[in-house]
């Protein structure tokens, strides 16, 4: 891997310098604009101009959404945002995800990842926030994450269709001979009104996309917006409906052959022992080869069909080597949340004096809690898969990814073959929800494709592989404790949050010869952030030291794990204050008219104070994350068959609302993922190897057990907020809230099926 | 092996005991169906043998004996099928994968009750896994697709 070393190493040094240095010092590099990737490969009557727009003589009007469409809808968002400025209807343009490339990077992922409060604005702040920019745009990774994507695409995307329309209205300008205010346009045509000329984007593009392009771009004021704002008929739904191939899974090529991974289940560990002989004469196997790489160690099995592959996989002979970690879960989670009671901890927010507002806490004015939550699986439904060919010299790869610069750079690097001759076609994806931001997929398909002379190769994981091989939403373990004063409002609160460090987990697979380290924000993130103002408030992270086991970033990373911890402490706060939890949030969060109102919404919705019948009890959380303020109520009943979730309200803000009828998919479905993982998933192991093997032991929600759901967005926060994850954080504890109220039972560990019964 | 699929006769050249599922994507070309669990417990891989939903993933193609109808042979992209059409009027699909099996099931549904209740979608479309939390709409498309199917027929 060393000349991947040496690309993250020139790369990593630009950005620092950058961050060092002020972005003054690559001013230049920083405002040139990357080459249009869509240069090289316009067909016969195309003509491209940036790297968003080409269109065709026929008037063909293709839009490049360049990130991951694993199902938030981001191509139909990416697209409409071009559409509104080229003045073409939504479904007037063809949708393509483009190729791999820098032009494509995204700022926003780093932007926000500078660690500063959503609401923080400050000259700190900002300066921050915009050196980050520049980092983003030299380091051009071009990644679908952080729910960043439509903040991310919204100025630019919309300057890209006005720039290309105000090109196409130049060049009608030029052929009837008029000036171009004196034109208008307008569906995919330029009309010149006085003289009754006309002609279509397609008779003018190749004239159009010669032109510079303009040097200032004026967008439409929000009340000119014609899709913009208004739910839009997704550009992916009658492939969706009509078993189109359009995942990874379904690429077939002339000469394919198929294949799987059978790779260690206990981390980090190399066979010690093996014997490929019998797999490799059974029928259809091609080839069985050893595989060693940074994200594990085992065989690849090369075959005429995807069942051979599989059938040839299991039948290997092989022992495993012992794990570097502790074998079973017990041992795990102890040593977690024996960081969370006593590790060296990096305080991330520390309001008022903590230690010295609990000196002298009389015992029934303060609460102490120890929580944990388990290490879960992505499980999207689609497995891990990955075609790749390498003839020619040239490397060729179709993968559902969310990362497509990385892919490209590890699968030139395997192949042995430049970057500019190594093509990522990133194809959609049935899920994601972080995992194809991981590469493991991509390697052991280059890997593959080097030992099938030219001939193209798809390897699929089973589930059980997939499951067993994920990299892991973190266990987490938090130790925290309050006290409350004589108006039941907490005056301190104190919280550790333990967990391993992702972004070391991650530069141990990505570039292993670099340095990690250093304080892992995302370990707090959901209960450093939130908008409360409590005086004496404190909240630190704890590194814990698990070697090998593969963690990484499941939807919402660590606000998934904070937004229990948090919320459900929170609850016990309240009642310990004896205040009603809603009307407890209302005060502490005064100071956030954007919180507040998120709050009352979903109170007034839910009904929130009404009285249930017996059997039935509703639970309230609330988490800002990704720049969205988003509240939760759900109303549960006991059943003879156990809990019952019957409904759920959610109110959020995302301060502008592009698409409402996405947006209120997300919200749901990501409360549906939230709840998932609360009601019963766990990953857990034992031998140092993954328990769990497939939906029978690690299922997810079915349709009998969703709730009815109401959803109501707002948009008072003057900045837009992500959407894709936000729905995930409240939803655990909105539902252990619930229990509680209940039963009386407080849970704080989940899955929550370890201690009660779900319908 | 000869089996009909979506109406056509076809001949396979393989294993008996692959599942039908793998004789469809790799022998047959017919990608609609997906892999999803390989044990019959996520329903992405749902198709119909003479009308009744089979989890194609654990059927052995040697043992198929009827006709196997997959999403692929249902409707088409200028003709859907009453469902597809009110998975697309209500936006059902988030990342897609699992809704082949969803429609497929929801159709065998519909064939067996005209117009089904909450309760009856809940207990016929429990084997389908819906990873991104669709199962909302799905509800008011199984709905929607039970007036659309009637009003046709």
């Amino acid at each position: 891997m060393a000349s991947i070393g040496k690309i993250a190493r020139r790369t990593f040094l630009i950005g620092a310098a950058a961050v060092a240095g002020g972005v003054a010092v690559g001013y230049y590099h920083y405002r040139k604009p990357y080459p249009n990737p869509l240069e090289g490969e316009l067909a016969d009557g195309e003509a491209t101009f940036n790297p968003y727009v080409k269109i065709d003589a026929d008037n063909t009007i293709t839009v490049i959404a360049p990130r991951a469409e694993m199902g938030q809808g981001i191509s139909t968002t990416l697209a409409a945002f071009v559409a509104e400025e080229l003045e073409v209807d939504l479904d007037q343009v063809k949708v393509e995800h483009g190729p791999a490339s820098y032009a494509y990077y995204n700022q926003k992922m780093l932007e926000e990842g500078a660690g500063f409060n959503f609401w923080d604005e400050s000259y700190a702040a900002e300066t921050v926030r915009s050196i980050m920019l520049g980092v983003g745009k030299m380091l051009g990774l071009q990644g679908t994450g952080g729910s960043t994507s439509t903040t991310d695409g919204f100025d630019r995307m919309r300057q890209a269709g006005a720039a290309a329309r105000m090109m196409l209205v130049e060049a009608a300008a030029r052929k009837f001979g008029v000036a171009a205010s004196e034109l208008t346009a307008e569906n995919a045509s330029v009309h010149h009104k006085a003289s009754g000329k006309s002609a279509t984007y397609g008779e003018l593009a190749a004239d159009a996309a010669k032109l510079d392009p303009p040097r200032d771009v004026v967008l439409k004021d929000r009340s000119q917006w014609k899709i913009l704002g208004k739910p839009q008929k997704r550009v992916d739904m009658l492939d969706k409906v009509t078993g189109a191939p359009i995942f990874g899974i379904d690429v077939r090529l002339p000469e394919m052959l198929y294949a799987t991974v059978r790779i260690s289940p206990v981390f980090g560990v190399k066979p010690v022992r093996s014997d490929t002989g019998a797999a490799a004469k059974m029928p259809g196997v091609v080839k069985i080869v050893p595989i060693d790489s940074v994200y594990g160690s085992g065989f690849g099995v090369i075959a005429e069909n995807t069942w051979a592959a599989f059938q040839a996989a299991e039948a290997i002979d092989v022992e495993w080597g012992k794990p570097a970690y502790p074998a079973d879960s017990d041992a795990i989670m102890k040593l977690i949340a024996d960081a969370a009671a006593q590790g060296d901890a990096t305080v991330e927010r520390d309001d008022g004096d903590v230690d010295a507002a609990f000196a002298g806490a009389p015992a029934d004015k303060m609460i102490e809690a120890d929580y944990s939550v388990p290490y879960l699986s992505h499980a999207p439904m689609e497995p891990m898969n990955c075609t790749a060919q390498l003839k020619d010299g040239e490397m060729h790869v179709w993968a559902p990814n969310q990362m497509p610069v990385l892919v490209r750079w590890f699968c030139a690097d395997i192949a042995g073959v430049p970057i500019d001759k190594t093509h990522v076609r990133t194809t959609s994806m049935g899920g994601a929800f972080g995992r194809r931001g991981e590469l493991d997929y991509a390697i052991y398909a280059a890997l593959l494709a080097k030992e099938t002379g030219g001939r193209p190769v798809k390897v699929t994981y089973t589930r059980e592989e997939d499951m067993r091989h994920d990299c892991y939403r973190p266990a987490s373990a938090g130790r925290f404790r309050a006290r409350v004063g004589d108006d039941g409002l907490p005056v301190a609160v104190d919280m550790r949050v333990a967990a391993q460090n992702m972004s070391v987990s991650l530069m141990s697979r990505w570039f292993p010869s670099l340095p990690g380290g250093g304080p892992d924000p995302s370990i707090t993130d959901g209960a450093r952030n939130q908008p409360y103002t409590i005086p004496n408030y404190r909240v630190a992270s704890v590194q814990a030291q698990v070697p090998a086991i593969p963690v990484s970033f499941w939807r919402s990373v660590g606000n998934s794990v904070n937004g229990f911890f948090h919320e459900s402490f929170m609850d016990e706060i309240a009642h310990l204050g004896k205040v009603d939890p809603v009307e407890m949030r209302r005060r502490l969060m005064a100071d956030f008219p954007a919180a507040l109102a998120v709050v009352n919404k979903v109170a007034e919705m839910s009904n929130w104070g009404e009285q249930l019948p017996s059997g039935a009890a509703k639970g309230f959380a609330f988490t800002l994350s990704f720049g969205s303020w988003v509240g939760q109520v759900v109303q549960i009943a006991d059943t003879p068959s156990g809990i019952r979730l019957e409904k759920m309200w959610i109110a959020a803000d995302v301060g502008t609302a592009i698409d409402p009828g996405i947006i209120e998919t997300q919200l749901t479905g990501g409360a549906i993922f939230g709840l998932s993982a609360a009601m019963g998933q766990q990953i857990t192991f034992r031998d140092g190897q993954v328990e769990q093997s497939n939906f029978h032991d690690f299922d997810a929600m079915r349709i009998w057990q969703a709730p009815r759901f109401e959803v109501a967005i707002l948009e008072n926060f003057h900045r837009m907020g992500g959407v894709g994850e936000v729905g995930t954080p409240p939803a655990a504890a909105a539902l252990a809230n619930a229990v509680f109220a209940l039963t009386g039972k407080r849970i704080r560990q989940l899955p929550l099926n370890r201690d009660v019964k779900f319908a | 092996m000869r089996l009909i699929v979506d109406g056509k006769s076809i001949d396979l050249d393989v294993d008996p005991d692959m599942p039908l599922l793998w004789a469809l994507r790799d022998i047959a070309g017919v990608t609609g169906p997906k892999f999803g669990c390989g044990v019959a417990a996520c329903g992405a891989c749902t198709v119909l043998i003479d009308g009744a939903p089979v989890r194609s993933c654990s059927l052995p193609v040697g043992q198929v004996a009827g006709e196997v109808t997959t999403i692929e042979g249902i409707g088409s992209r200028d003709k859907l099928h009453p469902v597809q059409q009110a998975w697309l009027e209500e936006q059902v699909a988030q990342c897609g994968y699992c809704q082949a099996g969803q429609i497929m099931s929801a159709v065998a549904l519909l064939d067996e009750i005209d117009d089904p209740t909450d309760e009856e979608i809940d207990q016929a479309m429990g084997g389908n896994l819906c990873r991104c939390g669709t199962y909302p709409r799905i509800r008011a498309a199984v709905h929607k697709a039970a007036q659309l199917k009637l009003a046709r027929s």
